[in-house]
């Protein structure tokens, strides 16, 4: 794609002095021919090499998600930037009234004690073409691949559909104008394996209805007193500064279970989002569409494709 | 332990975000103290800080419409945070278009600053961004070493000049040595040297005034010519000098000969002092 893209590089270059561009196919040699004929008889002829592949052909169907939303790509666009440019994962969901929610997904090590920024941005549903979607649905997919057909969609000043199905499978981002069809399709994380889980039943994917929304009022009620008592007794005879981390680590929470329309719960922690990580599995396809989007891909890895043929 | 604060104005909140923007340069870490009337930022000098310390200190009403605090205990009504500087200005960065922020302390699986910003929308709808940054509560055993330091009595107290002037020259002077020595008089004269094998570079600053000085004892004998140098290393002093984006109200240097330079700066409403140890 990169010696492709250089052909192209400069726009302003190319809309001052090109008048046509004839791209074709020399089999004989393996080269893809792009040649500019460019004002004044100039003509910049590029002879790229190319290797015959095996094409993967991604199995997906729209039409087959439960979910879906509909918006202008800038909506999307401005939604992604409080997020880190370092972020790998972001997990989009419907939240408390309806509100489209996008939250900063960590992989939590238990054994971490560094722990790192939540960012979350919410987004009322009238700024939604359409929203089809229940609360507590989210998935959690790639932020980069996202950010990039974000940039691309913005560009075109085109809409975005995303739809998405359970945890797992596969979320297709399509893009539609009179040139262009593209389905972006990104793998989300899967529901955690229940085997490593030493809770009991396997705790479902992060609910969004538990999450915090802060609503537009006052607050409500912070919940660090009853922490900083536990605190202050244990630290007493110490000098060191860490943390108590065993009574924080996300042991059975019995006062926080899920009762997602309990108004005390407004401001209080996502009481599901689960202790231990969960194992990503992607398992369904991860595919760049027919217009693969400028980035190359640097998502989640190891990428697994069902059923392949010999591959790690 | 509660903290919550709200900030309603455009202006309050650009300010308070310039604040936090020089403190991520100052301090990769730092402690955030929280008091009825004020807020701190303090970095302690540490080995770990190489001996640099910080306080950054202001008024509460001055940004805040709301704020409200309840320290540890009824005796100790303070709290001691402690941040990573960044998460701070990085969550108050998306706040530039905001009808309203909120601060306080949460505890999402452990201690939190959240910061909440309802961003002003051009449809009907709000859109709201939530940074959960975590911290550290401090306890009241290590408070003793967060207090305001005490400024040793100065050989010498000048004005600074310009401190974009003065970056761009030290940013210049790194490229040739590590060292630096800071030097100025009480005639307004302040000098920026260093010195390898090959060569010596040495900037002159004249005419800076000199504050009136405190003490009556301090030096009716004292040639006011006479130089008090300290030894710096130059990459401590950079990082201050970046960490001041706009000219401060005031710029005062204290320089306590072969021992440390203080920097005591006004910056609006917002004061900070900053103090480099000399190399030893």
């Amino acid at each position: 794609v990169q010696s492709f893209l250089s052909v192209f590089r400069s726009l302003a270059m190319l809309e001052r002095t090109v008048e046509k561009c004839c791209i074709s196919l020399n089999s004989r040699n393996s080269r893809l021919v792009v040649q500019l004929h460019c004002k004044y008889g100039v003509r910049k002829t590029h002879n790229l090499s190319f290797q015959d592949c095996e094409s993967l052909q991604a199995v997906f169907d729209p039409a087959s998600c439960p979910h879906m939303l509909h918006a202008p790509a800038r909506v999307l666009g401005e939604a992604v930037l409080p997020f880190p440019p370092a972020l790998a994962e972001v997990t989009l969901g419907i939240g408390h009234g309806h509100r489209v929610i996008l939250r900063s997904y960590q992989e939590e090590e238990a054994d971490s004690t560094v722990k790192t920024m939540m960012t979350e941005m919410s987004i009322g549903e009238e700024d939604f073409q359409q929203l089809q979607a229940q609360e507590g649905v989210a998935v959690t997919f790639c932020l980069k691949e996202f950010r990039g057909l974000l940039s691309f969609a913005e560009s075109a000043n085109l809409n975005l559909s995303i739809h998405f199905d359970a945890p797992g499978r596969p979320a297709i981002f399509t893009i539609k104008d009179s040139l262009l069809d593209a389905h972006f399709v990104l793998a989300t994380l899967s529901e955690t394996d229940p085997h490593s889980k030493d809770l009991g039943s396997p705790e479902p994917a992060p609910q969004l209805q538990d999450y915090s929304t802060p609503h537009l009022d006052d607050f409500a009620n912070d919940d660090i007193d009853s922490y900083m008592i536990a605190m202050e007794t244990t630290t007493g005879g110490e000098s060191s500064r860490a943390l108590p981390s065993v009574s924080l680590s996300p042991g059975p929470q019995p006062s926080h279970s899920p009762d997602p329309h309990s108004e005390e719960e407004d401001e209080a922690e996502p009481s599901t989002v689960p202790g231990t990580p969960p194992p990503k599995k992607f398992r369904s396809l991860f595919f760049g569409s027919i217009l693969a989007p400028v980035h190359s891909p640097q998502g989640p890895s190891p990428v697994l494709a069902e059923d392949s043929e010999g591959e790690g | 332990m509660k903290f919550r604060a709200k900030i309603v104005d455009a202006a309050s909140l650009n300010h308070f975000t310039r604040v936090s923007n020089m403190i991520a340069k100052l301090a990769k870490t730092c402690t955030l103290r929280i008091i009825p009337d004020k807020l701190n930022f303090i970095l302690s000098d540490k080995l770990a800080n190489g001996g640099v310390s910080m306080w950054c200190e202001l008024e509460q009403e001055n940004f805040f419409s709301e704020f409200q605090m309840e320290g540890v205990s009824a005796e100790n009504n303070e709290i001691y945070l402690e941040l990573t500087s960044e998460n701070l200005s990085r969550a108050l960065k998306t706040a530039q278009n905001a009808r309203t922020l909120k601060i306080k302390l949460t505890n999402k699986h452990f201690p939190c600053l959240t910061v909440s910003v309802e961003l002003l929308s051009v449809s009907s709808s709000s859109r709201i961004v939530t940074h959960d940054i975590p911290i550290k509560v401090i306890p009241r055993k290590l408070w003793k070493d967060l207090q305001e330091p005490v400024v040793p009595h100065p050989d010498v107290s000048i004005y600074l000049p310009v401190l974009k002037t003065m970056k761009s020259v030290v940013e210049k002077m790194k490229n040739i040595s590590n060292h630096l020595v800071i030097e100025a008089n009480l005639n307004g004269e302040l000098n920026m040297k260093i010195e390898t094998e090959l060569v010596c570079v040495t900037t002159h600053f004249k005419d800076l005034g000199n504050p009136p000085l405190a003490s009556e004892n301090a030096s009716q004998d004292r040639n006011p010519e006479q130089m008090a140098e300290v030894h710096l290393d130059i990459r401590k002093l950079l990082q201050f000098l970046v960490g001041q984006q706009a000219n401060p109200t005031k710029a005062l240097c204290n320089i306590v000969r072969n021992k440390m330079v203080h920097f005591d700066l006004l910056h609006e409403d917002v004061s900070l002092q900053y103090f480099i140890p000399a190399l030893s």
